[in-house]
């Protein structure tokens, strides 16, 4: 049945989306990221306990894109700072959002540590397989062979190493409640990635521990692809590489209908 | 209060408490470790959080998280984790909320050892993070001047917004003296209009120590150094021993201090009229009353616990007006008050002539002293 009232709002800002014009290029995924959380939060009317952690990267402004209260970490170090948040405010709904380089390189310890310890908060994990901040250099989820401008060969996995899949490893951790990776490549995935998110702050919301949705994102400027041909580099080659699945999920949260 | 025997650690971890600390993150360092296992059974005594990190990178992150809601947070390590700590302590100075931390100074660089030392008196008065800022720093001598300061340095963290860092030595933390704890604070109930705490009923909140723009940067570096200045006008303490009527200074802090006070005492027995100076805010140095003291005093002589960190600022307060001397002992060895009092002697009996540079005479001596020890063993 056709809408009767034809003035009928069916799509509009999150409240907690602030109005302002982000810094991010054309066709880059941290715009759906953001809107995603910001969509979550109104509909669980969290805007007003919400305690955002920014980290150092290409989502180092952050904070000025969302209308709660938000802190700025240092590089790779939101966890620790989400958790003395936490730790003192332990009725407020905190979260991080960081990227590859943030948290699975210079903030490998704090992630891993976090989620060991169960710490009630949601982080969001952006994994575009490269820094996109200083000019996309290599990072720990850059793909084999993949160019980039400290791996101008491409990664050599000889020399530099494998990509590092950190939902796996996050949920073998026994004090990790929810763990899934989700991709931003298209509608379809988008769909489940916010289905994901909602799911990780109810996980919090329920005192289950550590939560986490690994999202793969892309990086249309630094990969040098045009943001179209980006989102199929995304399916085509990092999904394969990192697989969209649920590695985690508290029983208690798996018979919650949304 | 009753006077109680308390081991240091222990009475700088009760102080916090007793200074409504609502939060402490730490990690175990040799000679500190008492204060957190302290804290590990006495904070969730009372119902606040405890929480051992990761690393001492992870604690003072943690410490700065915490701090962003307002509520009075702590740390405690010893020189090699306090210099881990060093991003957070610089982005707290930047973000500008109030946190202490206490270092229980131990043997360096490096590794070195677990044994008492005022290596980190440059780390951590002159540097030590990156950027424009200065910690309030506070050097107790004896385990109630701990407690004392300990409590102080809540006070002056939420006045100033700023950090402040208790400065013990291993000595500090490990002794056990008779001592007063004060008395028990409530946890506070009402928040600064900075604090982080989820945006009910108001505007959102940001705390960050971010400046992009250059130019709003510059103003965040000035109204810093404004806050300093305040701090420098308001906050210099430091004792004083003997030096009404004294010919010569002796100048110490901490332990080194407390250990010259010995050798002043029977430097006096022997009718040397020599007082001690003994600066206990090393942050901001008390510059102006050791200037004022050059004016009275022929020599003065720079006792420390390292190879004359605190001996520049003596010279820079002085300016060459009089000869400086200085006698220290590195690596987590302690000076015994003979040796200090043969320092006194020298000097007040001129048996050697002074040298332009007192740190390279000390080394000239230091060496026979080394000499002699290598011997021994």
């Amino acid at each position: 049945m056709l809408a009767t009232n034809p003035t009928q709002v069916v799509f509009k800002r999150p409240k907690t989306l602030a109005q302002v014009p982000t810094h991010y290029c054309p066709g880059c995924t941290h715009g759906v990221a953001h809107r995603l959380i910001a969509e979550v939060l109104d509909e669980m009317g969290l805007r007003e306990k919400a305690i955002g952690v920014a980290p150092v990267g290409c989502s180092v402004f952050a904070y000025n894109y969302f209308d709660c209260d938000f802190v700025e970490a240092a590089h790779g170090r939101a966890p620790a700072m989400a958790t003395g948040i936490k730790r003192v405010l332990p009725d407020r709904t905190v979260f991080t959002y960081q990227g590859d380089g943030d948290l699975a390189s210079i903030g490998m310890a704090e992630i891993l540590h976090a989620a060991a310890r169960g710490e009630n908060f949601t982080v969001v994990f952006i994994n575009n397989a490269i820094y996109g901040m200083t000019g996309g250099q290599m990072a720990p989820t850059t793909l084999p062979g993949q160019k980039t401008t400290s791996s101008p060969s491409g990664r050599d996995v000889e020399q530099m190493g494998f990509p590092i899949r950190m939902a796996e490893i996050l949920s073998t951790l026994d004090g990790a409640g929810y763990i899934v990776r989700r991709s931003l490549h298209d509608p379809k995935n988008i769909r489940l990635a916010k289905k994901a998110l909602r799911l990780a702050f109810e996980a919090q919301q329920r005192g289950l521990g550590f939560s986490m949705v690994e999202m793969l994102s892309t990086c249309p400027t630094n990969w040098g692809i045009p943001p179209i041909e980006s989102l199929r580099w995304v399916e085509e080659h990092m999904v394969p590489v990192y697989p969209l699945e649920d590695f985690k999920v508290s029983p208690s949260l798996a018979g919650l209908r949304l | 209060m009753p006077r109680e025997l308390l081991k240091g650690n222990e009475a700088i971890a009760e102080a916090g408490v007793r200074a409504g600390v609502q939060a402490y993150f730490g990690y175990p360092i040799t000679p500190q470790t008492e204060l957190l296992e302290y804290m590990s059974w006495r904070m969730p005594q009372l119902g606040r959080t405890f929480l051992q990190a990761e690393s001492e990178v992870a604690a003072i992150n943690m410490v700065y998280g915490a701090a962003c809601t307002g509520a009075r947070v702590m740390s405690s390590s010893s020189s090699p984790g306090v210099s881990l700590m060093m991003e957070g302590i610089s982005y707290i100075a930047g973000t500008e909320v109030p946190v202490v931390l206490i270092d229980v100074m131990r043997g360096g660089p490096g590794l070195g050892n677990i044994a008492p030392s005022q290596g980190d008196y440059n780390q951590i008065v002159h540097g030590g993070g990156h950027g424009d800022y200065h910690p309030i720093v506070l050097a107790p001598a004896s385990v109630q001047e701990a407690i004392d300061l300990t409590v102080l340095a809540f006070d002056l963290a939420d006045k100033y917004r700023t950090v402040v860092v208790v400065l013990a030595d291993g000595n500090i933390g490990q002794m056990m003296e008779p001592a007063e704890l004060p008395p028990m604070q409530d946890i506070r109930t009402e928040y600064p209009d900075w604090a982080v705490r989820g945006a009910q009923g108001r505007e959102r909140r940001l705390l960050s120590s971010i400046y992009i723009d250059p130019n709003v940067e510059e103003v965040l570096n000035y109204r810093i150094m404004q806050r300093w200045n305040e701090i420098q006008k308001n906050e210099i303490r430091y004792k004083e021993y003997y030096l009404e009527d004294a010919e010569y200074a002796v100048i110490g802090f901490g332990t080194a201090g407390r250990v010259a006070l010995s050798a002043v005492r029977a430097a006096r027995a022997e009718g040397i009229r020599v007082g001690l100076f003994r600066p206990i805010s090393l942050s901001p140095y008390p510059y102006a009353r050791i200037e004022a003291l050059a004016n009275q005093v022929k020599v003065m002589l720079v006792t420390e616990m390292n190879a004359g960190q605190m001996l520049e600022d003596v010279q820079k307060a002085t300016n060459g007006r009089i000869p400086i001397e200085f006698y220290g002992r590195m690596g987590g060895v302690m000076p015994f008050p003979d040796e200090i009092l043969a320092e006194i002697q020298r000097i007040a009996h001129s048996l050697v002539p002074f040298d332009e540079n007192p740190r390279q005479s000390w080394m000239k001596r230091h060496a026979e002293l080394l000499g002699t020890l290598q011997g021994k063993q």
